[in-house]
């Protein structure tokens, strides 16, 4: 099923990525690329198949309940662009 | 001095022990190497310093006597494996200077075992790719040309860096990962060993996610026996990973050299393509024959499903890629784009930061996720991918204890010379090695040949779950038979 453009911009919307108007057009096309390319999967039966949910069948591992890390505000600030007292700095978040 | 770069892994840890020569001119000959070899940049980041820390460390406990499984051996890592205190950017402008505060754990315990870092080594950026020509750092340059030419070609990819690195003997081995063929592809495409673990054998904490539930770790090595002490180190498990298995790690080093003989091999005749390369097929029957040769019985097998694995690849991964690479907003670390508000933040600095391929791949991801396609496309994919992994546990069940085929569909192509039209057409270099992903299995790639312009063809091994040993012994085999390959040195 091809995107058109509207659909285009609502997918960067989504996934936060500006794009440029003169961008578009491009994406549009590389995107309908790859849709033409998966659109084979839909001659599949797929009736009665469950989808994979773990690629190797395990059972999730519990942990502890216990305090085992922590105390890390310095390690964890250390590559932010803006921070102050432990704080991560942004731009206004609401009006 | 620079006889040491020519040692195998083995040999070198070997010579190590003996005290034939010290780890750290066994380090110095190699970063003497890297220097010369810039014109591949196959190297991201160089440490010089911290490699020779470590390998004086090393010389202490093999003076002592107190050796570890890999006391000075100089290795290279991928640029996605976060290393602490080492910049570490998945070659990619989003994670600029970004330097973990933390260490990956494949890459823990090969330091726990005595390695030594060289440097990060050069990949697609966040391993999207099969050529290393999306990387934020440029192109890598293999260490192979065709014969009689001087056109640059590409690695392989998405671990493009780390082959050519091997291949170019910059390092006795190196660390990648592997998510639709990222390990397997490019150590065919140069000539060298390249093994992807079951689902499970190795952490990926510390791993910078691309597809979480294909993702591997795995080592590249220029022999069998190589890999296989690698591999050992590499793996196990981890509380930080709860994908990972608990089990213990058997000495793969063991298996190498082991019989073959009763063991059955299959070939699947979905993986017969047209328009491959005459010289891959020949080298695929030649392959077969090695095994045979050997004592092992080669059969025809069916994986039905085996066209749908690329085209659902392209939907799951792209999907979880998307889901993954979402945190890199410009808040906690990397690159920020200033904005008016937050979410102008966000777009710009998300627009800057990513390069292409990996913009396309998240949208693309976005919309098999997002409402009203979710079930026609996600849903859809992850079923095809159960009947994948199905065709495999039939194909064992029967009897088969490992897959034979291809590695690659051809020979590498030269930079540029791919996908610059058509994505898809890029896409179509993982075909044989998607599959393996998608089921979750243990696949190796060896060097069976050379093609007719004289660049490496690697055949392809896929085993039952958990079952690395099996595939360390019948690539030992094809070794043994095709023998190795070496790139005449051009830089």
């Amino acid at each position: 099923m091809p995107v058109d453009a509207k659909t285009v911009r609502r997918i960067a919307h989504l996934a936060r990525i500006a794009v440029a108007d003169d961008e578009v057009a491009d994406l549009q096309t590389e995107l309908n690329a790859m849709l033409a390319f998966v659109e084979q999967l839909a001659e599949v039966n797929v009736d009665g198949v469950e989808p994979m949910t773990s690629v190797t069948p395990m059972e999730l591992k519990q942990r502890e309940d216990k305090v085992t890390d922590g105390g890390i505000a310095d390690d964890i600030v250390r590559n932010a662009p803006a921070t102050e007292n432990h704080f991560f700095l942004v731009p206004k978040v609401v009006e | 001095m620079s006889d040491l770069t020519s040692l195998t892994l083995a040999q070198a840890r070997d010579g190590l022990r003996s005290k034939s020569f010290s780890a750290t001119e066994l380090t110095q000959a190699h970063l003497a190497a890297i220097e010369h070899a810039r014109g591949l940049n196959a190297f991201v980041l160089e440490t010089p310093d911290q490699a020779r820390a470590m390998a004086k460390a090393a010389d202490a406990r093999l003076m002592a006597g107190q050796a570890r499984p890999l006391d000075g051996v100089p290795l290279g890592i991928k640029d996605l494996f976060a290393t602490r205190d080492v910049r570490t950017t998945a070659c990619s402008h989003i994670l600029d200077n970004f330097v973990p505060t933390y260490e990956s754990s494949v890459t823990a315990n090969l330091w726990r075992d005595g390695a030594v870092l060289l440097g990060k080594l050069n990949n697609d950026e966040f391993a999207m790719g099969s050529s290393n020509e999306t990387s934020a750092f440029g192109p890598v340059i293999s260490p192979w040309r065709r014969r009689g030419s001087n056109t640059p070609l590409v690695p392989g990819g998405s671990s493009g860096g780390s082959a050519a690195a091997v291949a170019a003997m910059l390092c006795t081995g190196a660390v990648g990962t592997d998510t639709g063929g990222s390990i397997r592809q490019p150590a065919a495409l140069t000539g060298i060993v390249g093994i992807k673990p079951t689902y499970g054998r190795c952490s990926r904490w510390g791993v910078v996610a691309f597809a979480s539930s294909l993702d591997q770790a795995g080592p590249f090595a220029r022999t069998v026996r190589d890999a296989a002490i690698l591999l050992t180190s590499m793996a196990g498990h981890d509380p930080k990973d709860s994908t990972s298995i608990d089990r213990p790690v058997p000495d793969y080093e063991a298996a190498v050299g082991n019989s073959i003989k009763g063991m059955r091999i299959g070939i699947p005749k979905e993986y017969r393509l047209d328009g491959m390369a005459a010289d891959m097929n020949q080298l695929w029957e030649r392959g077969a024959g090695w095994l045979r040769a050997a004592g092992a019985e080669v059969i025809e097998v069916s994986l039905p499903h085996t066209k749908y694995a690329l085209p659902a690849y392209y939907i799951v991964a792209p999907a979880e890629a998307s889901s993954n690479l979402a945190r890199y907003d410009g808040v906690r670390y990397g690159l920020r784009a200033p904005g008016r508000d937050i979410i102008d933040m966000y777009q710009k600095t998300r627009a800057e930061g990513f390069g292409r391929e990996v913009r396309r791949r998240i949208m693309i991801g976005t919309y098999v996720l997002s409402a009203g396609y979710f079930d026609a496309y996600y849903v859809r994919a992850q079923k095809v991918r159960t009947l994948i992994k199905k065709d495999f546990e039939d194909c064992f069940a029967g009897g088969v204890d490992a897959i034979l085929t291809p590695a690659t569909p051809s020979a590498a192509f030269g930079i540029g010379e791919q996908g610059e039209g058509d994505p898809v057409e890029m896409y179509l270099n993982d075909v044989f090695t998607v599959t393996v992903n998608m089921a979750g299995l243990p696949g190796i790639s060896v060097p069976g040949g050379l093609s007719a312009e004289g660049l490496p063809l690697g055949l392809q091994l896929i085993g039952r779950p958990f079952d690395e040993a099996t595939l360390f012994s019948l690539a030992q085999v094809i070794e043994d038979a095709a023998g190795r390959f070496t790139p005449t040195r051009w830089w």
